[in-house]
C-alpha cells in the first residue's frame, strides 16, 4: 500500500542525519556517525525501491496512465483570494523514477565515503552536509510547488557549495566553492523571475494547476500570457526563458558551465553524488517537470534544443584534452546532460515524446554509470592520491574490481550493447533523427568524441605504463567495493528495464523499441572512437602528443577550455567591476554609509558637549537641582500663570 | 505674643535657607554639608510653625508637619553619617572632591 509515512521516513531520514550529526559533529566519534547516517540512507533506499515496485508494477496506471498523487497539502503562506503559497507532496512517475536514482546513489555514496573519508578531519560533518543534500534533492523531486522547488533548489546549492568547499584549507577548494555558488545563484535569479512572470500571469504557483490553466487555450490566465508582451516577446516566453536559464545554471549548459570542473575540488564522492547524478540534473528534472508549459513555446524548445546539444558537443571536445581525471568527468557529465536537454527540446512532432522518454532515461541511467565512474576515479585517487592521469597507468592488477566496474560503466557511456547507456542513448538519437537531422548528426559525433574521450581516460588509468605503487596500498576497503559492485549491476541492469512504458508524456507509453539497422551507426561510430582510444594510449607511446601537435591551436584552446574562464574574467574585472562595482560601492561607502555614519557622529557631538555635566562632584548636582528648581518656578510663577 | 510681625519670622527663615544653601555650595567637609542640609530643613520648620500660628491658629497641621520632618532629618542624619563613615573608610578622607568616581 503506497501511503504517506514511506515518503515521510525517506525525508526525513537523511534530514534527521543532518540534524544529528551537524549538531552532535564534535560528540559522535568517527566510524559510528558514518555507519548510523549510512545505515539510514540504505534505509531510505529500500523504500523508495518499494515505493517504486508498488507504484510501476503493484498499483500500475490507471488508462493506460500513471496517477500523479498528491501527498499533502498545506496552504503555507496565503497573501489573498489571488495568491496562496500551498505547499504539496506529489508523487508521480518522474518522481518516484528521481527518487530512486536519488536514495540509491546517495545510499552508495554514503557507503563508498565510509572508506573513502576515513581518517579525514570533520567525518560526521561530512555525513551532516550529506544528508542535508539528500534531504534537500529529494525535497526538490518531491515539490508540487514552484516556490517549494525554489527553496530545495536553493538548499541543494547550498550544501553543494559546502561540500565542495569541504576542505576549507585549500584555496582552490574555496575559490571553487564560491564560483559554484555565485554561478548558480546568478542563474537562480533568472528562475526567479520565471517563477515570478509564470505564476503571476497563471495566478497560481501549484504545478499541477499551473500546467492545467495555461495548456487550456480559453482560460483567462493562458490568454493573458499568450498576449502579455514585452519587446515582441511574450510573456509566456520571457517566463520560460527565464526558468530555462536557471535549469541551465544548475546542469552546467553552455555558457553557465564553468562552475562544474571546479566544482571537482570536493571530495569524489561528493562529485558522484551532487556533480554527477543528482543536483546537475537538477536543471533536466525542472524542464520535464514543466514540459507541457514548455512545450507550448517553440522558440524556448529551440533554445532548450540548442543549448543542449552545443553543451554536449562542446563539453565533448574539452573532455579530450584535460588531463585531471575528475574534470574528464565533469565535461562529460556536461556532455551527457547536454544530451537530455536538446533530447527535451526535440520532444514534439510526429514521433511523439519520444525525446522526453529517452531524455528521463537517459537521465536514470546516467545516473548509475556516471556515479560508478566518478566512485572508480575515488578508488583510484585513492590509491594514487593525484587526480593526474599522467600519475596513473597499469592499475588493472592492482584493482581489478575497480577496473572491471570502471571498463562497464565507459562502455555504457559510449554506449555499447547491452549497457545502459546504450539503450538511452538509442532511444536519444532515434528521437532526434525523425525531429531535427542537423542536431541528429552533432549528437553523433558527440557520441563518436564521448567514446574516444572515456577510454582515453579508462586506457591512461588502467593500461599503459605501470607506475610504482606503495605495495601497503590496496584497492581499498569493502565497503569502497560494494558500491561499485551495485552500481556495476546497476548499469548492467537498468538498460533493460520497460521505462518508456513508466515514464512518458502525453495520453499513452511509447513502445521501447531497438531498431537494429538505426544503432548500426552510432555503434560503429562509437567503436572507432574505442579503437582510437586504444591506438594512441593503450601503450605509452608519442602517438597521442604527435597527433597533438596536428590538431595545434585547437587542441591548444580545448585544453584551455575555449578560454571561457578568461573571458569571464575579463567581462567581470574590465567591465562588471569598474562599470557596475565601482559605482554602487561609491553609493554604498558614501551614501548609505554616510547617512549612517553622520547620525553616529552628530550623537557623538551631542554626547560630547552634555557628558561634562556628569562631572561626578556633589556640588554640581546639587547647582542642576537647584538651578532646575529655580527655573521651574520662574516658569510657573512668570510665564505658565 | 503677636507684637512680632510674621515678615519678620519669614526674614529669619529665609536667611537660615541661604545660609544652608550658602554652606552646601562652599564647604567640601561631608559633615558641614550635613550641618548645612539641616540648617535648611530648619528654616522650613520656621516657615511652617509661623504660618500655622499666623494664619490658622485654631489648627495645628503645620506644627505636626514640622515635627514630622524633625523624625524624618533624624533618620535623615543618622544615615548620612553611617554613609560618611564608609566613605571615610574607602577613601580616607571626608572631603567631596575626593569622592567623585562616579563620572562619566
Amino acid at each position: 500500500m503506497l501511503n504517506l509515512t514511506y515518503i515521510l521516513i525517506i525525508l526525513l531520514l537523511p534530514f534527521g542525519n543532518f540534524l544529528l550529526l551537524g549538531i552532535g559533529s564534535r560528540k559522535i566519534s568517527q566510524p559510528f556517525s558514518g555507519w548510523l547516517a549510512t545505515l539510514s540512507l540504505l534505509v531510505a533506499a529500500s523504500f523508495s525501491l518499494l515505493i517504486a515496485y508498488e507504484y510501476f508494477v503493484v498499483t500500475g496506471p490507471n488508462n493506460g496512465i500513471y496517477p500523479s498523487i498528491e501527498l499533502f497539502r498545506y496552504p503555507w503562506l496565503v497573501f489573498g483570494t489571488k495568491l496562496t503559497i500551498e505547499m504539496s507532496w506529489v508523487l508521480d512517475s518522474l518522481t518516484v523514477m528521481m527518487l530512486v536514482v536519488v536514495t540509491l546513489i546517495s545510499a552508495m555514496v554514503h557507503l563508498f565515503s565510509l572508506g573513502y573519508m576515513k581518517g579525514e578531519g570533520r567525518y560526521t560533518t561530512y555525513y551532516a552536509f550529506l544528508g542535508l543534500f539528500t534531504f534537500s534533492m529529494l525535497g526538490l523531486i518531491l515539490a508540487g510547488n514552484l516556490f517549494q522547488i525554489y527553496i530545495f533548489w536553493e538548499l541543494v546549492g547550498v550544501s553543494s557549495f559546502l561540500l565542495i568547499g569541504y576542505y576549507f584549507t585549500k584555496p582552490t577548494a574555496i575559490a571553487a566553492a564560491k564560483k559554484a555558488f555565485i554561478v548558480t545563484r546568478f542563474a537562480d535569479l533568472g528562475f526567479l523571475m520565471g517563477i515570478l512572470i509564470i505564476s503571476f500571469y497563471g495566478e497560481t504557483l501549484d504545478i499541477a494547476t499551473l500546467i492545467e490553466r495555461l495548456t487550456n487555450t480559453t482560460t483567462a490566465q493562458s490568454m493573458a500570457i499568450q498576449t502579455a508582451q514585452w519587446m515582441g516577446i511574450s510573456a509566456l516566453t520571457w517566463g520560460l526563458a527565464m526558468l530555462f536559464i536557471g535549469g541551465a545554471g544548475k546542469s552546467a549548459m553552455f555558457p553557465l558551465h564553468i562552475w562544474l570542473p571546479d566544482a571537482m575540488e570536493g571530495p569524489t564522492p561528493v562529485s558522484a553524488l551532487i556533480h554527477a547524478a543528482t543536483m546537475v540534473v537538477a536543471g533536466v528534472y525542472l524542464v520535464a517537470r514543466l514540459f507541457p508549459v514548455f512545450q507550448l513555446s517553440e522558440s524556448i524548445l529551440q533554445l532548450v534544443t540548442y543549448t543542449g546539444i552545443f553543451s554536449a558537443f562542446f563539453a565533448a571536445i574539452i573532455a579530450c584534452t584535460q588531463t585531471d581525471i575528475k574534470r574528464v568527468l565533469a565535461y562529460s557529465t556536461m556532455s551527457q546532460i547536454g544530451y537530455m536537454m536538446f533530447s527535451l527540446g526535440i520532444a514534439r512532432g510526429d514521433d511523439q515524446y519520444l525525446g522526453y522518454t529517452a531524455s528521463l532515461f537517459h537521465l536514470f541511467t546516467h545516473a548509475f554509470f556516471k556515479s560508478l565512474l566518478f566512485l572508480g576515479a575515488g578508488a583510484v585517487i585513492h590509491l594514487i592520491h593525484s587526480n593526474e592521469i599522467d600519475k596513473m597507468g597499469g592499475l588493472r592488477k592492482y584493482m581489478p574490481i575497480t577496473h572491471i566496474s570502471f571498463l562497464i560503466a565507459c562502455l555504457a557511456i559510449a554506449g555499447i550493447f547491452p549497457f545502459a547507456g546504450f539503450f538511452s542513448k538509442e532511444e536519444i538519437l532515434l528521437a532526434t533523427y525523425h525531429a531535427n537531422r542537423p542536431v541528429f548528426v552533432m549528437a553523433l559525433i558527440t557520441s563518436a568524441l564521448t567514446a574516444f574521450y572515456m577510454f582515453r581516460l579508462y586506457f591512461s588509468i588502467f593500461w599503459g605504463k605501470s607506475q610504482p605503487t606503495d605495495p601497503h596500498h590496496t584497492e581499498g576497503t569493502a565497503t569502497m567495493k560494494i558500491p561499485l559492485i551495485v552500481l556495476m549491476l546497476c548499469t548492467i541492469v537498468v538498460g533493460f528495464l520497460p521505462f518508456s512504458a513508466w515514464v512518458f508524456q502525453g495520453g499513452s507509453p511509447l513502445a521501447s523499441h531497438i531498431d537494429w539497422k538505426f544503432s548500426l551507426i552510432p555503434l560503429t561510430l562509437s567503436g572507432v572512437g574505442i579503437v582510437l582510444a586504444a591506438y594512441f594510449y593503450r601503450k605509452p607511446s608519442d602517438r597521442a602528443s604527435e597527433w597533438a601537435l596536428v590538431f595545434g591551436g585547437i587542441y591548444r584552446a580545448a585544453s584551455n577550455k575555449f578560454y571561457i574562464d578568461e573571458i569571464y574574467r575579463w567581462i567581470t574585472q574590465q567591465i562588471l567591476f569598474p562599470l557596475v562595482g565601482k559605482p554602487f560601492a561609491w553609493f554604498d561607502k558614501h551614501i548609505i554609509d554616510g547617512t549612517v555614519n553622520g547620525v553616529g557622529t552628530f550623537v557623538g557631538s551631542i554626547y560630547y558637549f552634555i557628558r561634562g555635566m556628569q562631572s561626578g562632584k556633589l556640588q554640581d548636582y546639587l547647582f542642576y537641582f537647584l538651578a532646575g528648581i529655580a527655573a521651574w518656578m520662574i516658569f510657573f510663577f512668570y510665564i505658565w500663570k | 505674643m503677636n507684637h512680632i510681625p510674621l515678615q519678620h519670622i519669614l526674614f529669619v527663615s529665609t536667611a537660615l535657607f541661604f545660609i544652608g544653601m550658602y554652606g552646601m555650595f562652599t564647604r567640601r567637609n561631608l559633615i558641614t554639608l550635613l550641618m548645612s542640609v539641616e540648617l535648611m530643613l530648619n528654616s522650613v520648620n520656621i516657615n511652617l510653625a509661623a504660618f500655622n500660628k499666623y494664619l490658622y491658629p485654631q489648627q495645628n497641621a503645620g506644627i505636626f508637619l514640622a515635627l514630622f520632618i524633625i523624625i524624618v532629618a533624624a533618620a535623615e542624619a543618622a544615615i548620612a553619617i553611617a554613609i560618611i563613615i564608609h566613605l571615610y573608610r574607602s577613601h580616607q578622607s571626608i572631603d567631596v572632591e575626593d569622592a567623585s568616581e562616579m563620572k562619566y
